[in-house]
């Protein structure tokens, strides 16, 4: 069926909704890259006027692909509860959406489940920066793991203590330099140099141990393959959050090496493994999923859709598995993706509203690399706008540089200055924690010194004995040496 | 131990940025300025090109007849947006390929540019010839390596195509971090073919100084490939043998 509108006498026809979806995106090089972008401002306006007229309806009665993605996510939707939207158009949802009483609606409705990804996709474009803030800032998804992500006024931070070649010490010395700076509550989260099960779960084993000797009450993650990690459960490595990137097609997840089945079995494992280690979790949310517009197209499996809408679908694939977090890792793909700092930007609001109104625990990478025309001003920008959007979690990586993935991040320095800027918390659990520790006082870092440095290096040596039995405490390691990049 | 002698305990295990102080929640006006300076030095490494004719590479050209054929993509700027062009061959370098490389051979190794031709001068200079005296040693027939400019990783599937060798090792810059800008990745693939994604290779990372020395990285990657042959398979279903499990890129991708 194909889609008109007129802008200023000149008239403009969309093939199908997959046309119109796509030409209605706010510019960015993906899109282009892909050739399904609208070729002028007034052909993207144009576009988003015959998209604001579009019914709810009509979105869901005409899928854009047939896929595996596709039959979960329309297996998985709210029917009984779409019948209250199902007439209006995108243009009067966007209304809705904006309208004062919208978020106890959809709290109390449980409206989340009767969108559709293509549904938030959809709105998203015909709204402006602000619209996506104002929109997303009171929906809020409470989960739970080991602690309790998503409440009111909280802002988590997942630590990411990334080291080149999976050096335990490295890793746990970066994890514990987050802690000064209040930073772990959302994860102590590694992405490793190698994809090895032994390796996977050595580091595993030392942020249990980390946790296990300070208390803390947050939870741990290893972003390998789903497959390596399970292998690690396997031999024995506790798994607090099993990660996987998740994808909006099912032709881009097989490039990653899963399916939804295997999804689904890998979060079982892990639920019955849990089931072993009684008392240690407040809640059955065990997944973390990452996500990032382009990464369908990177695997040319995007069958044409735009890189905004397969986003949403891939959220709609975390969504099936309640997952504990979803972050969005929005600057990492590079610029034929997302261009710039204003695409990055205009992106990460995108998916966070987009996560939101879908009833996700919606975090955002706040990130760009070295071949974007972004820097760490775009990343100061875009956080303060997430903050004001109420953005559940964020990463903190030591002064914002990724040693390992070679990318800039937020700092502990930015998430503890925006949450001091913004009066934002970490989850209650591990407010309470620092506050006992001493970190904290009156919702303020305080200067450690002392007593506290020497709990946290016991923890520490606890950890490295923990990851690795045999190694001596306190043992140096000569195969490296001071100086260099520090 | 105070947080004084934490941080001591830092320089020996990680270069990662941490214990550096804070005014505040901001940084001292030092580490903020020396973030800046180290994110315009990656900014120069990413539109540096990559030269075999001098520099540190060479001399290894001379010993190893080296030469350098480009992607399809016209030039820097282009490369960055149309990563499909740097993942396939000129017209020309099809043709020059085929004329001078042996086809059929048990390893083929091609160096790329990738996101730092300063990460390839400095790594393969190193890298290069122990690869390949550990492939003459293992029996295996080797064939002529080359360079591609503004490449990307999935130009094996070309290569594949073009010479039908069994394993294709693709050694290119990754693209470059604040710490170095001289970072490497290894990408292996068993008789790389049109269509082959990253789920059907091994990946390598962090050829650098701080990460993984030179010996290490070739016995590993010499493993790897006897895996491949062993099992006619490579990528996600793949074991690294002796010292780690599957090796896929997946959360890492560095490389473009």
């Amino acid at each position: 069926m194909a889609y008109r509108a007129t802008v200023r006498g000149e008239r403009f026809v969309f093939a199908d909704l997959r046309e119109v979806m796509a030409k209605a995106n706010e510019e960015k090089s993906g899109d282009q890259l892909a050739e399904i972008a609208a070729g002028s401002a007034r052909e993207r306006v144009a576009a988003k006027l015959a998209l604001a007229d579009v019914p709810l309806s009509e979105i869901v009665a005409n899928p854009l692909v047939d896929d595996a993605v596709t039959d979960l996510i329309l297996a998985s939707h709210d029917t009984v509860g779409f019948q209250a939207i199902a007439a209006c158009t995108i243009g009067e949802f966007r209304e809705m959406i904006l309208a004062p009483g919208f978020p106890e609606t959809w709290a109390a409705g449980g409206l989340a489940r009767a969108v559709t990804p293509e549904i938030a996709a959809a709105v998203a474009k015909i709204m402006s920066d602000r619209d996506l803030i104002t929109g997303a800032k009171p929906l809020r998804t409470a989960t739970r793991c080991r602690n309790t992500m998503g409440g009111p006024g909280v802002l988590g931070v997942r630590t990411q203590p990334n080291h080149p070649t999976d050096d335990v010490e490295g890793i746990l010395l970066s994890a514990v330099d987050g802690l000064l700076y209040g930073c772990g509550d959302a994860m102590i989260g590694v992405n490793p140099a190698a994809e090895s099960v032994t390796g996977t779960a050595a580091i595993l084993r030392g942020l249990a141990g980390l946790i296990d000797h300070l208390h803390l009450p947050t939870q741990t993650c290893v972003l390998a393959h789903l497959t390596t990690q399970l292998a690690a459960l396997d031999a024995g490595a506790p798994v607090d959050l099993l990660f996987q990137s998740v994808a909006g097609t099912e032709e881009a997840n097989r490039s990653f090496g899963i399916s939804l089945d295997l999804l689904a079995e890998g979060r079982e494992a892990v639920l019955a493994h849990h089931r072993t280690r009684a008392g240690q979790f407040v809640g059955e949310q065990v997944m973390y999923f990452e996500t990032g517009q382009g990464s369908a197209l990177s695997a040319d499996a995007h069958h044409s859709i735009d890189q905004l809408t397969v986003e949403a679908r891939a959220h709609g694939v975390a969504r099936a598995y309640d997952p504990f977090l979803v972050n969005s890792v929005v600057g990492f793909i590079g610029p034929e993706y997302l261009a710039d700092a204003r695409q990055i930007i205009r992106a990460g609001l995108e998916d966070h509203f987009v996560g939101k109104l879908l009833g996700l625990p919606m975090g955002i990478d706040v990130c760009y690399t070295n071949h974007v025309e972004a820097d760490q001003n775009t990343n100061d920008d875009l956080f303060i706008l997430l903050a004001a959007a109420g953005c559940t979690f964020v990463m903190g990586v030591p002064a914002s540089d990724d040693v390992m993935l070679g990318y800039q991040s937020t700092s502990y320095h930015d998430a503890a200055g925006i949450r001091e800027l913004f009066g934002l918390s970490p989850a209650p659990e591990f407010t309470t924690w620092l506050t006992e520790k001493g970190l904290l006082r009156d919702g303020r870092l305080t200067d450690p010194a002392g007593q506290l440095a020497a709990t946290l290096a016991g923890g520490l040596d606890a950890a490295l004995l923990q990851a690795t039995p045999s190694a001596a405490i306190g043992t140096h390691h000569p195969r490296r040496q001071p100086g260099g990049a520090m | 131990m105070d947080v004084t002698q934490l941080a001591r305990r830092v320089r020996a295990v990680t270069p990662a940025r941490i214990f550096v102080g804070r005014i505040g929640t901001s940084y001292g006006t030092a580490q903020l300025l020396a973030l800046r300076a180290d994110h315009a030095a990656a900014r120069d490494a990413v539109t540096a090109n990559l030269t075999l004719t001098s520099g540190p590479l060479a001399p290894l050209a001379e010993r190893y007849g080296l030469f350098a054929v480009d992607s399809a993509a016209d030039d820097r700027t282009q490369y960055l947006r149309r990563p499909d062009r740097g993942r396939r061959l000129s017209s020309i370098a099809r043709d020059t390929i085929t004329a001078r490389c042996p086809h059929d051979t048990d390893l083929q190794v091609v160096i790329g540019d990738g996101l730092s031709a300063a990460a390839i001068e400095a790594q393969v200079p190193g890298l290069l010839p122990l690869l390949l005296d550990a492939a003459d040693q293992a029996g295996w027939s080797i064939g002529q390596t080359f360079a591609v400019n503004h490449c990307r990783v999935g130009i094996m599937n070309d290569v594949g195509e073009i010479l039908h060798p069994k394993a294709v090792v693709l050694l290119i810059g990754e693209r470059p971090g604040l710490a170095t800008a001289q970072s490497m990745s290894a990408y292996l693939a068993w008789r790389p073919r049109a269509h082959h994604t990253d789920a059907d290779r091994n990946l390598l990372s962090n050829i650098h100084p701080r990460g993984i020395a030179h010996p290490d990285a070739v016995s590993r990657i010499i493993a790897l490939i006897r895996a491949m042959r062993a099992t006619g398979a490579s990528g996600i279903t793949l074991k690294e043998p002796d010292r780690r499990g599957p090796l896929d890129s997946d959360s890492v991708g560095t490389a473009p």
